[in-house]
């Protein structure tokens, strides 16, 4: 575990100059009267893992919806590798290259789980309806492209044995990662992944925190929202600590945990609880 | 180049897999030289005509999901374009099978833009409404054009020329079904498109399609076209079958029987549409010695079914696509 954070450190200080590829400029949403999200700055650096903690109702996944184009927002910009992507539309976001995971993980369920992946290189893929209904050469090709490069997916997160089942009958941990191949199937340069652990117990996590740390090189990002601690220690290079809509702390993962600040909003209750 | 050899070798038609087919195209293709009742020729006519309107709505209801209890609006507009332009300016109805569809089309693609985004139960009102107000507007005989509630008649044969006209039922029969012949090579071929998947994603998840890169709008909105479209085909051969169109043919009760024809099949299923156009458009003809108790049959067949059988009597098996990847391929070789 040492190690491991050392290791992150070095690649950290080493990459000080390295490019932005997501960069949030006093994001707001507001619901109302509750502004669930109050001008964010974020930075996400490439080729790295940043993740976003905060307790429940921080705002977390709202800054995920609006950055994917789910929800507008209220002020604020937000640019893609240095490209301006406010109110754009979910899909075409996906286009740019960001492709996303969900908390409460939704797949094609009635799908089978290479035509859930197969969907994910819709935005990479252009066949008409004309090919499609005279199914022309160029459109036969293209099928077989993408299919391929589905099976390669699946085969990387393990579950080539279950290409053929319905997403829904397929064990739930399962389901998170297929979920996984599917985002990654669009040849994202941003991967975002909500709590991509929850449900999953500790051996499924820690398969999870290797397949990250497999996945991760130059050419992807991931930014993710986590709450279990061990996660965000054993692959994050930078942490963002959201509390009521607002940042109140960032940096390396070590320094964040030792912070007095996060420690209040983040793991005071601990404290109440063990007094 | 190697990609080039799989696609020829998937090409040829799987003869072995594809018996089922085979044997129901026989079976359609040779049935009425067999039985030659005009009256069973015309109930299977009628039988090909609600396949291809259940055909039209399962890409709305089936494959994408959205409610559409105005369907025979669209049919009612391909039949009113057939019988506008053949009885005042004389234009074939050959040549008006098609330009029926894309008014259709056009009219679908125009009423559905500002509804588009609508869920569930709300788009379903709308175009319960479209529905009514379409069929209102021909009772209303907008300019003199309608014919008002006693509709248009004198529609010509379909025809050739002098050469081939369409003119028996056992021609209107073949004209029919070739039509739904077609249109089931391309529905299949679209089910297992990119455009297919695409439907399919947005009726299980709207919002992680649209996550998926899915421009989920012109998605729904060409399934609206497309249905609208073949919708308009059946309006017009209907149209020159029947030789008149009137606004009774288009109430909302057609409506919820090809809504019917979709559920009882399963949704999304091309087999299942054949059944359910069979169960809608049969079911009346057999039953006609017992006509008093012929809704109450049909009522109770309908709950039953839905306690049953919930996701129809054929529902679509997804399972194996047809092709194998070169991947798979490769690894097959290996070993």
């Amino acid at each position: 575990m040492k190690n491991q954070i050392e290791e992150k450190e070095n690649k950290t200080v080493s990459s000080i100059d390295r490019e932005i590829v997501l960069e949030t400029n006093k994001l707001t949403k507001r619901f109302g009267g509750l502004v669930a999200v109050n001008q964010i700055d974020l930075k996400v650096t490439k080729g790295k893992i940043s993740s976003i903690i905060g307790p429940n109702g921080a705002g977390k996944t709202t800054v995920f919806n609006v950055i994917t184009g789910i929800y507008q927002p209220d002020a604020g910009q937000y640019f893609f590798k240095g490209e301006k992507i406010s109110n754009m539309k979910p899909h075409q976001i996906l286009s740019k290259g960001i492709a996303r995971t969900f908390q409460n993980i939704r797949l094609f369920q009635n799908m089978t789980c290479l035509e859930n992946v197969m969907s994910g290189q819709h935005a990479r893929s252009k066949s008409g309806l004309w090919p499609s209904i005279f199914r022309l050469p160029s459109q036969k090709q293209e099928e077989q492209r993408i299919q391929e490069i589905a099976e390669r997916r699946l085969k990387q997160v393990g579950l080539s044995e279950y290409k053929h089942e319905l997403a829904k009958n397929i064990a739930y941990g399962n389901q998170r990662m297929l979920e996984i191949a599917r985002a990654l199937a669009s040849n994202p340069d941003l991967l975002i992944l909500d709590e991509p652990s929850s449900g999953l117990n500790d051996k499924e996590s820690e398969d999870l925190v290797n397949f990250l740390n497999e996945i991760i090189n130059e050419e992807l990002t991931i930014l993710l929202i986590e709450h279990d601690m061990n996660v965000v220690m054993g692959i994050s290079d930078w942490v963002t600590v959201m509390d009521e809509g607002k940042k109140i702390a960032e940096g390396k993962p070590e320094d964040v945990y030792s912070n007095p600040v996060v420690i209040e909003a983040y793991l005071g209750k601990e404290e109440e609880e063990e007094d | 180049m190697i990609a080039k050899n799989m696609i020829s070798k998937n090409d040829g038609f799987n003869w072995k897999n594809n018996w089922f087919v085979i044997m129901v195209t026989l079976i359609f293709l040779f049935f009425p030289l067999i039985i030659k009742s005009n009256y069973i020729i015309d109930v299977a006519f009628f039988f090909g005509i609600y396949t291809l309107l259940g055909l039209s709505l399962n890409i709305v209801l089936g494959e994408v999901g959205l409610f559409d209890l105005g369907h025979m609006g669209f049919a009612a507009i391909g039949a009113y374009t057939t019988a506008i332009l053949n009885t005042s300016f004389g234009v074939p109805v050959l040549i008006l099978l098609p330009i029926s569809g894309i008014a259709a089309a056009i009219f679908a693609y125009l009423v559905c833009s500002p509804i588009i985004h609508l869920r569930g139960d709300y788009l379903c009102i709308v175009t319960i409404g479209m529905g009514e107000i379409i069929r209102l507007t021909l009772i209303n005989n907008p300019f003199g054009i309608t014919g008002g509630p006693n509709g248009i008649f004198g529609i010509c044969f379909p025809s050739l020329g002098n050469l081939f006209v369409i003119d028996s039922c056992l021609k209107y029969y073949y004209f029919i079904w070739i039509i739904v012949g077609l249109s089931v090579v391309a529905l299949v071929h679209l089910q297992r498109s990119r455009i297919g998947r695409a439907w399919n994603c947005i009726r299980e998840d709207v919002i992680a399609a649209e996550a998926t890169g899915i421009d989920v709008r012109y998605y729904k909105l060409l399934a609206f076209v497309l249905g609208a479209a073949l919708a308009g085909v059946a309006g017009s051969i209907y149209a020159s079958k029947l030789m008149v169109v009137s606004p009774e043919s288009f109430l909302f009760i057609e409506s919820c029987m090809l809504f019917s024809i979709v559920l009882i099949g399963g949704m999304g299923s091309i087999p299942g549409i054949f059944i359910g156009a069979a169960a809608i458009s049969l079911f009346p003809e057999i039953f006609r010695p017992f006509a008093q108790y012929r809704m109450l049959i049909f009522g109770v067949t309908m709950v039953l079914m839905m306690m049953f059988r919930p996701g129809g009597v054929w529902p679509r098996k997804r399972g194996k696509l047809p092709t194998e990847s070169m991947l798979v391929k490769e690894e097959k070789s290996e070993i």
